[in-house]
C-alpha cells in the first residue's frame, strides 16, 4: 500500500507516513531514553551513597569534600554540569592517554585556542567504528547525569540516615551490635523509608532532565522530533509543512504518561516499604 | 585590550550595548568575566519577572485547587499536572513552535497617555515568549507548594477567625494567607532557586539568541567552544550563579524571618523546617 505515497490520501497517507523507516527509529528512541534512564540509576545510587558516606566521614577533608559535592547542585544549574562534565572528562581521558602513549611529544596540549593530543591518544581513535564513538558519547552523558543526580541522591540519603530514630541505633548498641553491624542491619534497612519520597522525587526530575541528552549530541526523541517535524518540501516522499509543534506535543504527552505512571508506582512502593516500620504509614498498615 | 576596555565593551553586550562582535582569537580572562556577567542580566530578568508574577498566579491556582468549586478545581489540577509532569525543556520547544504559528498581527494597547502596538511576533522572542513559559511553569510548581501549605493551615486558626466574625476575603488575607506563606516558605525559596537555574535553558531550547544576545550559560558555552577549554568559562558561570543563589537565600531568609517574627523562638521549629528541606528541595 505504501509503495506509491503520492497516490495516497487521508488516513492511508498518515498511516504510511507514520510507519516510515525514520519514524520507526523515532519510536525506538523512546525506548532508548527509558533504557538510558534505567541504566543511570545504579550509578546515581552509588554516587549518592559515596557522597552521603563522605559527609559522615570521620576524616575532616573527606567530610568537606562530601559537603561541597552535595551543596554544588544547589548553587550551580544542572545544565551547566551537563555541558561541562562531558568535555572535561573527554579532555581528561585524552590527556592521560597522551601522557601514557606519546611521552616523547613535548608540545603543550593547550595551543592557543586548540586542544591538541597525538593521534594515538584520541578517544575513541578516529579509525574506530561508528558505534564506538556513539558508545563513548553515551558513557560521557551517563557519567554527567550520575555526577549531578548523585549529588542530589547524596543529599537525600544523608537526610534519611539522619532521620532514622536515634533510639533504634542506641538499642542496637545496647544489644552489643558492633558499629558495622548496626549500620548494615539496623540503620540501612530503615533508612529507605525516609529516603523513598526524596528518591521518587529524584526519579521524576531525572525523567524530566532526560531531554537534555539532546544537548549532549545524542540522537534521542528531541533530535528526531526536530528532524521529522521540520518542513518537508515536495521533493520528499511525504511532503508536509512545519509539524514540529505536533511532534513536541507528542513528546509532552509521552512525558506526562511517564511521570504519572512513575508516581503511581512509587506510591505503591512507599506503602509497601512502610509496613512494619515505626512511622505513621507503617502503623496504619 | 585592558580589563577596563573588556568591561566597557562587553559588560552590557547581552542587551545590545558595546562591541558588536564577540571576542575571538586571544580571549582574555577579563573578557570572559565581563561577557558571562552581562549574560547574567537575562537570567535575573527571567527569574524576577517569572517569580514575582508567578507568585500571584500560584496563590490563585492553589486556592482554586484546595477550596475551589469543581469548575475551578479541575482546570487548575490539569494545569498543575501538565506543567509539573513534563520537562521544561520540551515546554520551551513546544511553546516556541506554537507562538511561531500564530498569525502575525499587531494589537493596539491604549495606555491612556500613549498607545503601544503589541506584535504577536514578540512571543517568538525570548524576552516575552520564554518569560511566559517560565511564569506558567513556576506558577504550577509554586501552586503545588502553596496548596500543600493551605491544607496544613491549623483548623484552630480558621475557627478562631470565624469566631471573630471574619469572613471571606478578610479571613483569607489576615489569617489563612500569612500562615500558608509561613508554612510554604522553605520550599518556596527552593523553588525560586531552581527556577533561577532553569532560566539557563532558554537559549538552548528553541528560542534563538538574536544578534548573539544570550544568557550567562550561552556565553560560557560560546567560550568553551571557541577556546576548547571548559575549565575557565564554566567555573565563571558557577561562580556567578553561586553568588546570586546566596543572595536569593539571604533575601528569602529575611522575608522568612519576618513571616515568623510573631512566634516564640522554640516555635520556629528548626527541626521541622530542616526535615522539610531534605525532602522538598527538589523541584524541577
Amino acid at each position: 500500500m505504501c509503495s506509491d505515497p503520492s497516490s495516497l490520501e487521508g488516513l492511508n497517507w498518515l498511516w504510511c507516513y507514520l510507519t516510515t523507516a525514520k519514524h520507526m527509529k523515532f519510536y525506538l528512541s523512546f525506548g532508548t531514553v527509558i533504557l538510558l534512564l534505567v541504566s543511570t540509576v545504579p550509578f546515581i545510587v552509588m554516587f549518592g551513597f559515596l557522597g552521603a558516606l563522605a559527609r559522615r566521614a570521620p576524616f575532616a577533608p573527606l567530610r568537606w569534600f562530601g559537603l561541597a559535592y552535595t551543596s554544588m547542585v544547589r548553587g550551580v544549574p544542572d545544565i551547566a554540569f551537563f555541558l561541562f562534565v562531558p568535555i572535561a572528562l573527554d579532555q581528561f581521558v585524552e590527556l592521560v592517554r597522551h601522557k601514557v602513549k606519546c611521552p616523547d611529544v613535548l608540545e603543550p596540549i593547550y595551543q592557543g585556542n586548540d586542544f591538541v593530543v597525538c593521534t594515538a591518544a584520541k578517544m575513541p581513535l578516529s579509525a574506530s567504528p561508528q558505534w564506538l564513538h556513539q558508545a563513548w558519547g553515551l558513557t560521557l552523558a551517563i557519567t554527567a547525569f550520575a555526577i549531578v543526580f548523585g549529588a542530589f541522591a547524596a543529599n537525600i540519603i544523608h537526610g534519611a540516615l539522619m532521620a532514622v530514630p536515634k533510639n533504634q541505633l542506641e538499642t542496637a548498641k545496647a544489644y552489643g551490635l558492633t558499629d558495622s553491624q548496626t549500620f548494615w542491619r539496623i540503620h540501612m534497612p530503615q533508612m529507605w523509608v525516609y529516603a523513598l519520597p526524596g528518591l521518587s522525587n529524584l526519579w521524576q526530575i531525572l525523567v524530566k532532565a532526560s531531554p537534555l541528552l539532546f544537548l549532549l549530541g545524542i540522537e534521542e526523541i528531541v533530535y528526531w522530533a526536530r528532524e521529522l517535524g521540520g518542513t518537508k518540501p515536495s521533493v520528499f516522499t511525504y511532503p508536509h509543512g512545519d509539524w514540529r509543534m505536533w511532534y513536541f506535543l507528542a513528546l509532552l504527552v509521552f512525558y506526562l504518561i511517564l511521570t504519572w505512571g512513575s508516581q503511581k508506582a512509587f506510591e505503591w512502593l512507599e506503602n509497601r516499604l512502610a509496613k512494619g516500620t515505626s512511622t505513621v504509614q507503617g502503623r496504619a498498615a | 585590550m585592558s580589563c577596563f576596555d573588556a568591561l566597557a565593551g562587553y559588560g552590557l553586550r547581552s542587551i545590545g550595548t558595546g562591541e558588536r562582535l564577540l571576542p575571538k582569537g586571544d580571549i582574555t580572562l577579563c573578557e570572559q568575566f565581563a561577557l558571562i556577567g552581562s549574560g547574567l542580566v537575562w537570567n535575573v530578568y527571567f527569574a524576577v519577572i517569572a517569580v514575582v508574577l508567578g507568585f500571584f498566579f500560584a496563590t490563585a491556582l492553589a486556592v482554586a485547587k484546595v477550596n475551589g468549586a469543581a469548575w475551578l478545581r479541575v482546570p487548575s489540577n490539569i494545569f498543575i499536572f501538565t506543567f509539573r509532569g513534563s520537562p521544561l525543556f520540551i515546554q520551551f520547544f513546544f511553546a516556541y513552535e506554537l507562538f511561531s504559528h500564530l498569525p502575525r498581527v499587531g494589537i493596539e494597547i491604549p495606555l491612556g497617555f500613549t498607545t503601544i502596538t503589541a506584535h504577536t511576533s514578540w512571543l517568538t522572542k525570548a524576552w516575552l515568549g520564554a518569560t511566559i513559559v517560565l511564569f506558567l511553569n513556576t506558577g504550577a510548581y509554586t501552586a503545588e507548594i502553596f496548596a500543600g501549605a493551605l491544607r496544613a493551615v491549623p483548623k484552630g486558626d480558621i475557627e478562631a477567625a470565624d469566631a471573630f466574625g471574619m469572613s471571606g476575603m478578610t479571613k483569607f488575607r489576615r489569617i489563612i494567607w500569612p500562615t500558608m506563606l509561613r508554612l510554604a516558605w522553605p520550599s518556596y525559596s527552593n523553588e525560586a532557586i531552581f527556577l533561577f537555574h532553569a532560566t539557563t535553558l532558554v537559549f538552548f531550547s528553541g528560542f534563538p539568541a538574536w544578534q548573539q544576545k544570550g544568557d550567562a550559560l550561552y556565553y560560557a558555552n560560546y567560550f568553551a567552544e571557541k577556546t576548547f577549554n571548559p575549565f575557565v568559562a564554566y567555573p565563571i558561570v558557577a561562580f556567578y550563579f553561586v553568588m546570586v543563589v546566596l543572595l536569593i537565600v539571604m533575601l528569602f531568609g529575611m522575608v522568612g524571618r519576618k513571616l515568623n517574627r510573631h512566634l516564640a523562638i522554640d516555635q520556629h521549629d528548626v527541626g521541622r523546617v530542616r526535615r522539610n528541606k531534605v525532602f522538598s528541595f527538589l523541584t524541577r
